[in-house]
């Protein structure tokens, strides 16, 4: 399935003193594509989401959205360019309430929208992720969920080009699992290009067209969900090979 | 820092509006105190501008306010200007030093910023003697001007409504909610679109701009300028405390700070004079501890709790 290309990965490092997170990674998203990356832990997807949001600048390497080189840009500049994120923490404003937790996603980034305008976007996105009703909540009474949920909808607000998910199904128990599931589900539905790091196999297999295995920082595989995870490499990575 | 409502506006205007005849009905050593007050309220509410929605603690309230009052006393004592042009010129030298701390300081974080904050202020003052005694010859710098208390006392008053309404244009503008969104997570700041250095220093500008215009104008209540008066640490101290107090929650908390706490510390002052230091840090401890949001923030979880009860 080949469509426009959208983002590009070329050729990108990023090490933190010695040591080597990301080692030469090439990778391409296309335009309404779903990519999951996966990988053991500590081999540098969270970092390639943090170098694409602008978190991190790579030590080498270029990084590219339709014509745009993300990879000088701060990160504030490479939101307003259309790329949006959640963080494998979540990362919420204590203090501020639910409506304006995604309202701030709705003023500054790739479309700005301000006053009632952003509010009742807000709360259409509110709807989407499915809490419209603790729009007024403070942030710190929600469940682990539901503050997925805000941060979903705080990187949907600005109608990014690309959105990126850094584990965003991670730490949800079964049942909220299948509500999370369906909830990515409804985003492809709707045309949204997502790059998402994940753990959960069963997300990975029902949500991506296409998946790239990282491990030691490497790109050590890239196809279709069930041929990826049927590769002998990849296999290793996970259960113990060499650098497991 | 909530976004400010009309009602907000309406109730402090009126209370800044009815202090006008302040002057008029006391005098002596309640109108001093109105002074007194009067300064602090300026200088916390624009305190409260920036640390109010950032959480950062500003420790340079002093150098603002320093740099205002001698370069008041300087350019009246040694270079015959008028006040008011050097009200205009404080403003502008309070303007460009808060914007270069702005800079500097764009990569502190938490303690660190308070620390850098402090000694910036304890620097300008030491750098400011020297420079006196070495260059501008050891004399005093003397304001001699025909305000009395009353004066002063209305013009700190204009200068705080100004503040106040300035403050509060921001809290309902885009800046004031990025700044709102920087004090709670400036990691998600940068990555919902705000350019975070900029609206960091446009504010803290503007709180070092106001803070320069009050030093000035409380100049000439000392007559004399000396570098350790208008640069004295303890300012900071107070201003940071008496917005606590209150509540750096919303913009007029200040208001509801700097009356009691100034009255308190007049009595402690006048009364024990030697441990008053003593008890300014015992305040600390115990606003800190006790009144985490200040008095506001404990009147809001009252007014939550008694809504609750009734329902």
């Amino acid at each position: 399935m080949m469509g426009t290309r959208l983002l590009s990965i070329q050729k990108v490092t990023k090490t933190f003193g010695g040591l080597t997170a990301v080692s030469d990674l090439d990778f391409q998203v296309n335009k309404n594509e779903m990519v999951g990356v996966i990988g053991p832990n500590g081999s540098g997807k969270t970092t390639v989401m943090n170098m694409i949001s602008g978190a991190f600048k790579p030590t080498s390497g270029k990084i590219s959205m339709g014509g745009k080189t993300l990879s000088t840009m701060p990160a504030s500049k490479i939101s307003q360019a259309g790329v949006g994120r959640t963080f494998q923490l979540v990362k919420l404003l204590g203090g501020l309430n639910v409506l304006e937790n995604v309202t701030a996603g709705a003023v500054f980034g790739y479309r700005k929208r301000w006053g009632s305008d952003a509010e009742d976007f807000a709360m259409e996105m509110l709807e989407l992720v499915g809490i419209e009703d603790m729009a007024s909540a403070p942030i710190e009474t929600l469940t682990y969920i539901d503050q997925k949920r805000v941060e979903l909808a705080r990187a949907l607000v600005a109608e990014p080009k690309i959105l990126l998910l850094d584990e965003w199904l991670a730490g949800l128990n079964p049942s909220e699992l299948t509500v999370g599931i369906d909830l990515i589900h409804s985003l492809r539905e709707q045309g949204i290009t997502v790059l998402l790091v994940e753990h959960v196999m069963d997300a990975i297999r029902s949500l991506c067209d296409r998946c790239i295995v990282m491990s030691s920082g490497e790109k050590i595989a890239e196809g279709k969900p069930a041929e990826v995870l049927s590769d002998e490499n990849v296999i290793a990575a996970y259960l113990g090979g060499s650098d497991a | 820092m909530k976004k400010g409502t009309h009602l907000e506006l309406t109730i402090v205007l009126c209370v800044l509006a009815a202090s006008i005849f302040w002057p008029l009905v006391v005098n002596g050593y309640w109108l001093g105190i109105g002074v007194d007050a009067m300064m602090y309220i300026a200088l916390a509410t624009s305190w409260v501008l920036f640390s109010g929605p950032t959480h950062y603690i500003s420790l340079a309230s002093a150098a603002f306010f320093g740099v205002g009052g001698f370069a008041v006393g300087l350019g009246m004592s040694d270079y015959d200007m008028s006040f008011w042009s050097m009200l205009i010129i404080s403003a502008v030298a309070g303007t460009l030093l808060a914007a270069l701390v702005g800079v500097a300081t764009l990569r502190l974080s938490g303690v660190y910023f308070v620390i850098f904050t402090l000694g910036l202020a304890e620097m300008i003052r030491n750098l400011v003697s020297w420079v006196q005694n070495n260059f501008l010859g050891s004399r005093g710098l003397y304001v001699l001007t025909d305000f009395n208390d009353q004066h002063l006392f209305w013009m700190l008053l204009l200068t705080t409504a100004t503040i106040y309404i300035t403050g509060w244009l921001i809290s309902r503008s885009r800046l004031g909610f990025a700044l709102r969104i920087i004090g709670g997570d400036e990691t998600v700041a940068k990555h919902v679109g705000i350019n975070t250095a900029f609206a960091k220093i446009i504010l803290f500008t503007t709180t070092g701009l106001f803070g320069a215009i009050v030093g000035a104008i409380i100049a000439p209540r000392w007559s004399y300028i000396e570098p350790n008066q208008v640069f004295s640490p303890q300012l900071s101290f107070f201003v940071v405390i008496m917005a606590l107090l209150g509540g750096s929650g919303r913009l007029w908390g200040p208001i509801v700070g700097v009356v009691p706490f100034l009255l308190i510390w007049n009595w402690v002052d006048a009364n024990f004079p030697s441990q008053s230091i003593l008890v300014l840090g015992l305040a600390f401890l115990l606003i800190v501890y006790f009144l985490p949001r200040g008095v506001l923030g404990r009147l809001e979880d009252l007014y939550v709790k008694l809504k609750k009860r009734i329902i």
